[in-house]
C-alpha cells in the first residue's frame, strides 16, 4: 500500500483526515436549505453547480458541541456512491501525506461514535489525526433509528 | 417598418427554404405527391400574403410558380428537371425580392416578365406528354403519397441516450430559469432579446425532445387482447376487450411504470367483474360480457377508464370480506357511504375473490395499482353499480421530468407541492370557516368538511398560530382523499425538475424530491401521498357536494364536540358529535308514518325517525342524522347542517322538558340541547347521564 494522501479538517480544535480521493470540493460557509425532519446531522441541502448535496454537519455528527451561529465553517464536498455530500467542519487546513506504516490503530478507549466513524488514527507534528472512514461517517442507521 | 410586413418577411424566407428543398426532393422522387402538394401549398400561402400587403412584384412570380406547381400537382405535367429548375429560379428572384424588401421596406420598381414568361412556358404541356386526367388522385394525392415517403425517415435511438439527452435538457431548463431569474431587471434590449431566445428556444428543445420519449399507450396494451382471449378459455367466459384511444402517447418512464398494474386491473375485471355466460344470461345481460379500455388527453395528464359491464362490486360483500380480514373497524365501516366502502378495495390486504383463481386473487390486490399509480403523482378511482359493471378512471400525468410546481411559504422556508395534487386554493374566513373538532381542524368548504393538517405542525417548523381566523389553505386531492393544508403564503409557480434526495434523507417520508429554483436555491418537494398518511384522513371524504362523514374522534381527548343543526325551527339545535353515525340524504317518501311516528328502512332494518316538525308530502330529499344510542339506532329529520362546535357550553336546565336537556350559548347563539336518549326511549336515569356528558 502506498502512501495516502488527507485533507486536515479541524473541529474544536481536533484534527480530522478525509482521503483526498474522495474529495470533490471545498466550499466557504454556504446558504443552505434545512430539511424539516431529516437526522439532526442533516444540515441541509446546497446547490453546487446545479447539483443537489445534502450537507451534513460532522460536529452534530460527532457529539461535539454546537457551532457559534458566526462561528467560521467550511464544505468538504465528497463522493460517496455516486452522490455528492458536504462535511460542514471548522477550518480547513493543509493535504498532509501519510505513508501506511504511519497509521495506527484507532485508540480502544476512543468514544464509541468516534471509533465508529475513524478508519485510523496518526500521530502528526502537531497532534493526533483522526482519519474518517466517510462511508461510516454518512451511515446514518442507528442514529435514523434512533430519531424515528 | 411595420410589424406585419417585418413577421412576413422572416416568415417567407422560412417558406422560402423550405421550398428550395421540397423542389429538390420532388425532381429526385418524381411520384411523391405530398411534397408537391406542401410546395404548392406553401407558395400559395405566401402570394396570399402578399396580395394583402400590396407586393405586386412578389405576388406575380409566386402567382406563375404557384400555377405550375399546381398543374404538377395535378399530374398534367411531369416534375421533370427543367421545370424544377425554373421553379428554383422563381424562388431566386422571390428571394432577392424579400431582401431588398427588408433593407428598403417596400419593393424595388421594375418588372419580372422573365421569369413569369419561363414558367408560363413551363407551365404550358409540352406536345409529347402525357395528359393525366386531372380530377385524378388530386384530393386524395396526400395521404396517399405518405405511403410512399421513403422508409428512411425514423432511427434507432437507445433509450439510455433519450434519458440522458432528457435529463440533461432538464438541467438547461433550470439553468434557464435561473439566468432568467439573475437577468430579469435587466432591461436593456440587446439582454431582454437573447434571454428571449434562449428561453423560446429551450422550451422548444424540451419540447421535442420529452415527444422523442412518447409512446403510443397502445404498445402497453399490445398484450392484453391475447391475455383477454386466453383467460376467457380458462374461466369459461366470453370477453370481448375494446380498445379506444390506443394512439394516446404517454411519456416512456410513465409507461413503463403503469403498464403492469393496467395488466392487473384487466385480469381482475376478466376473473372478477365479468360473470359467466349462465350467469349473464340469468341477470338478462349479454352472454358476452365487455372490457373496455380507453386513453385520452386532458390537459398535462392521461385519462384512461377501465370498464367492465360485469356484476360490479357488491357494498355488502366488500364490507363482509373488510369486516374478515380486519381492513377498517367496525365503528369507521359503519360510518362509510357506498362510495367510500367501495374505495376500500384498494386497502392493502383486500381481495373479495369468492375463491382464489389461478388468475388472480394471490396477494398482488389493487393496493399495489394504486400505490403505484400514485407513485408517479396519478390518481385512480373506482365507482361501480351492482350488477351493472365496474369501471375504473386512472389519471396519470403526461411525464414525470418536468412538473408545474406551486411553491408555498411555511415558515420562512419554501416548499414545493406538484400542481396535479393541488385541487384548488382556499382562504378560510367567510363563507370556508375552520371549524374545531377537538384538536382537529376541518375545513367546511361547499357543504362538505375537509380535514385539515397545519404544514408547519407536520413539518415540525413550530405551532401553527392556534385557531387563527384567516388562513390560506390549499386543497388537496390524492386518490379519494381530499384534505387541506394550511400555509402561509403561495409564493409562485414554477416548472420544476424532481431530483431525487439522497439516501440519507429517503427515511423523511414527506418529501418525494427537491429541486433547484430559478434564484438558485434548493426547495423540498411536499409529497402529497405523505400528506395524506399524516392527516389520517383514511378514506373518510365524500364526493363534493355531500355531507362528508364526520371526523373520528379517536384518540382524541375526551371531551364534547357538538354538531349544531336546525330542525323544524329556527332556533339551533345541538346534539353530541359522537352519537352520530351518519349522516344520510334519502327522498321525503322513504320517511314513511307508523303507528304515528315515523319510519324508515336503514340498512334492511325498520328505523324510527324523529321529526322536529311534520314532515310536508313532496318529492324533495331529506337530511337524517343517524344516531346510536345505547344499542338503538335512530333518525333525526333535519333541515341544515350549521356548524360543529368544539365547547363546553353551559347548561341552562331551566327550560328541559321531555326530549330537550336545556339551552346552551353556543357560538354565541341559544341552542337547544337535544336529550338523544329520550328519543333512544331509555331510563331517565341514562338520560341524565348524557346530559352530564354533554354538559
Amino acid at each position: 500500500m502506498s502512501a495516502q494522501d488527507f485533507v486536515i479538517v479541524t473541529l474544536a480544535e481536533q484534527s480530522f483526515g478525509i482521503p483526498v480521493m474522495q474529495v470533490r470540493d471545498v466550499l466557504r460557509r454556504q446558504r443552505m436549505t434545512p430539511v424539516p425532519l431529516a437526522p439532526h446531522a442533516v444540515a441541509g441541502l446546497l446547490n453546487l453547480r446545479g447539483r443537489i448535496v445534502t450537507a451534513f454537519d460532522l460536529r452534530v455528527r460527532l457529539g461535539l458541541a454546537p457551532r457559534a451561529a458566526d462561528a467560521d465553517a467550511a464544505n468538504v464536498v465528497v463522493e460517496l456512491g455516486g452522490e455528492l455530500y458536504a462535511l460542514i467542519v471548522d477550518a480547513v487546513g493543509d493535504v498532509l501525506t501519510i505513508p501506511p506504516g504511519r497509521l495506527e490503530r484507532v485508540p480502544a478507549t476512543l468514544d464509541p461514535v468516534w471509533r465508529e466513524i475513524a478508519a485510523a488514527a496518526h500521530a502528526a507534528d502537531h497532534g493526533l489525526v483522526v482519519l474518517l472512514d466517510i462511508a461510516r461517517v454518512l451511515d446514518l442507521t442507528p442514529q435514523f433509528r434512533n430519531a424515528s | 417598418m411595420d410589424e406585419l410586413l417585418r413577421d412576413f418577411i422572416a416568415e417567407t424566407t422560412e417558406h422560402l427554404a423550405v421550398l428550395d428543398r421540397d423542389l429538390v426532393a420532388i425532381e429526385q422522387t418524381p411520384g411523391n405527391g405530398r411534397l408537391v402538394s406542401d410546395a404548392f401549398r406553401s407558395v400559395h400561402s405566401v402570394k396570399g400574403t402578399c396580395g394583402f400587403l400590396g407586393l405586386k412584384r412578389l405576388e406575380t412570380v409566386l402567382h406563375a410558380a404557384e400555377n405550375l406547381l399546381g398543374k404538377i400537382r395535378d399530374g398534367a405535367l411531369p416534375a421533370n428537371p427543367a421545370a424544377i429548375g425554373t421553379l428554383l429560379g422563381a424562388s431566386d428572384r422571390a428571394r432577392s425580392l424579400i431582401g431588398i424588401l427588408a433593407r428598403d421596406g417596400h419593393e424595388p420598381d421594375g418588372a419580372d416578365g422573365d421569369i413569369v414568361a419561363r414558367l408560363e412556358l413551363a407551365a404550358r404541356p409540352s406536345p409529347g406528354a402525357p395528359l393525366v386526367d386531372a380530377a385524378a388522385g388530386s384530393e386524395t394525392a396526400g395521404p396517399e403519397a405518405a405511403a410512399d415517403t421513403p422508409a428512411a425517415l425514423s432511427i434507432r435511438v437507445n433509450l439510455d441516450t433519450i434519458d440522458r439527452l432528457m435529463a440533461e435538457v432538464g438541467e438547461l431548463v433550470l439553468a434557464r430559469n435561473q439566468v432568467m431569474q439573475m437577468l430579469r431587471d435587466r432591461t436593456d434590449g440587446e439582454t431582454a432579446l437573447a434571454l428571449q431566445r434562449l428561453s423560446q428556444v429551450t422550451s422548444t428543445l424540451q419540447e421535442s425532445v420529452m415527444k422523442t420519449r412518447m409512446q403510443p399507450i397502445g404498445q402497453a396494451w399490445g398484450k392484453l387482447p391475447r391475455m383477454v382471449r386466453d383467460l376467457g378459455r380458462e374461466l369459461g367466459k366470453k370477453i370481448e376487450l375494446r380498445l379506444e384511444g390506443s394512439e394516446t402517447e404517454l411519456d416512456r418512464q410513465v409507461m413503463e411504470l403503469v403498464k403492469d398494474p393496467f395488466t392487473h386491473m384487466v385480469r381482475n375485471a376478466a376473473d372478477h367483474g365479468i360473470e359467466t355466460p349462465q350467469e349473464r344470461h340469468r341477470a338478462g345481460k349479454p352472454d358476452s360480457g365487455v372490457i373496455a379500455l380507453s386513453a385520452r388527453q386532458e390537459g398535462g395528464a392521461i385519462v384512461i377508464t377501465l370498464a367492465d359491464d360485469g356484476r360490479g362490486i357488491d357494498p355488502e360483500i366488500i364490507r363482509a370480506t373488510a369486516r374478515r380480514a380486519g381492513v377498517v373497524g367496525e365503528a369507521e365501516l359503519r360510518a362509510m357511504s357506498e362510495r367510500e366502502v367501495q374505495q376500500l378495495v384498494f386497502r392493502a390486504g383486500f381481495t373479495t375473490a369468492a375463491q382464489v383463481t389461478t388468475v388472480s386473487g394471490r396477494g398482488v390486490g389493487l393496493d399495489v395499482v394504486r400505490s403505484n399509480v400514485e407513485k408517479i403523482g396519478g390518481t385512480v378511482e373506482l365507482s361501480s353499480a351492482p350488477g351493472r359493471g365496474t369501471r375504473f378512471v386512472i389519471k396519470i400525468p403526461l411525464t414525470l421530468a418536468i412538473v408545474p410546481a406551486l411553491l408555498l411559504d411555511c415558515a420562512g422556508q419554501r416548499f414545493a407541492i406538484p400542481q396535479t395534487a393541488v385541487a384548488e386554493l382556499v382562504r378560510a374566513g367567510g363563507e370556508h370557516r375552520i371549524e374545531w373538532l377537538h384538536d382537529a381542524p376541518v375545513l367546511r368548504l361547499r357543504g362538505s368538511l375537509v380535514p385539515l393538517v397545519a404544514l408547519r405542525d407536520v413539518l415540525g417548523l413550530g405551532k401553527a398560530e392556534a385557531r387563527a381566523a384567516e388562513t390560506l389553505i390549499a386543497i388537496v386531492g390524492y386518490g379519494t382523499q381530499r384534505f387541506g393544508v394550511t400555509i402561509d403564503r403561495v409564493d409562485d409557480a414554477e416548472e420544476i425538475v424532481v431530483k431525487s434526495l439522497s439516501p440519507m434523507l429517503r427515511g423523511v417520508k414527506l418529501f418525494a424530491g427537491s429541486t433547484i429554483l430559478g434564484d438558485g436555491s434548493v426547495v423540498l418537494i411536499l409529497d402529497p401521498g405523505a400528506l395524506a398518511a399524516a392527516v389520517g384522513a383514511g378514506e373518510t371524504v365524500a364526493a363534493p357536494g355531500t355531507a362528508a362523514p364526520l371526523p373520528r374522534l379517536d384518540g382524541a381527548p375526551r371531551g364534547v364536540s357538538m354538531l349544531i343543526f336546525r330542525a323544524g325551527s329556527d332556533v339551533p339545535k345541538a346534539m353530541p358529535l359522537s352519537a352520530i353515525l351518519r349522516i344520510e340524504e334519502v327522498a321525503a317518501r322513504e320517511i314513511e308514518p307508523v303507528e304515528g311516528k315515523s319510519a324508515m328502512l336503514y340498512r334492511g332494518e325498520a328505523m324510527r325517525v324523529h321529526a322536529f316538525a311534520a314532515l310536508g308530502n313532496d318529492d324533495g330529499k331529506r337530511r337524517v342524522l343517524i344516531v346510536a344510542q345505547g344499542g338503538a339506532t335512530l333518525g333525526f329529520v333535519v333541515d341544515e347542517i350549521v356548524d360543529t362546535v368544539d365547547e363546553t357550553p353551559a347548561l341552562d336546565r331551566s327550560v328541559a322538558r321531555p326530549g330537550l336537556l336545556g339551552i346552551a350559548a353556543i357560538a354565541g347563539r341559544l341552542t337547544e340541547i337535544v336529550d338523544v336518549a329520550y328519543y333512544a326511549g331509555l331510563e331517565p336515569a341514562r338520560a341524565h347521564e348524557t346530559a352530564r356528558s354533554a354538559a
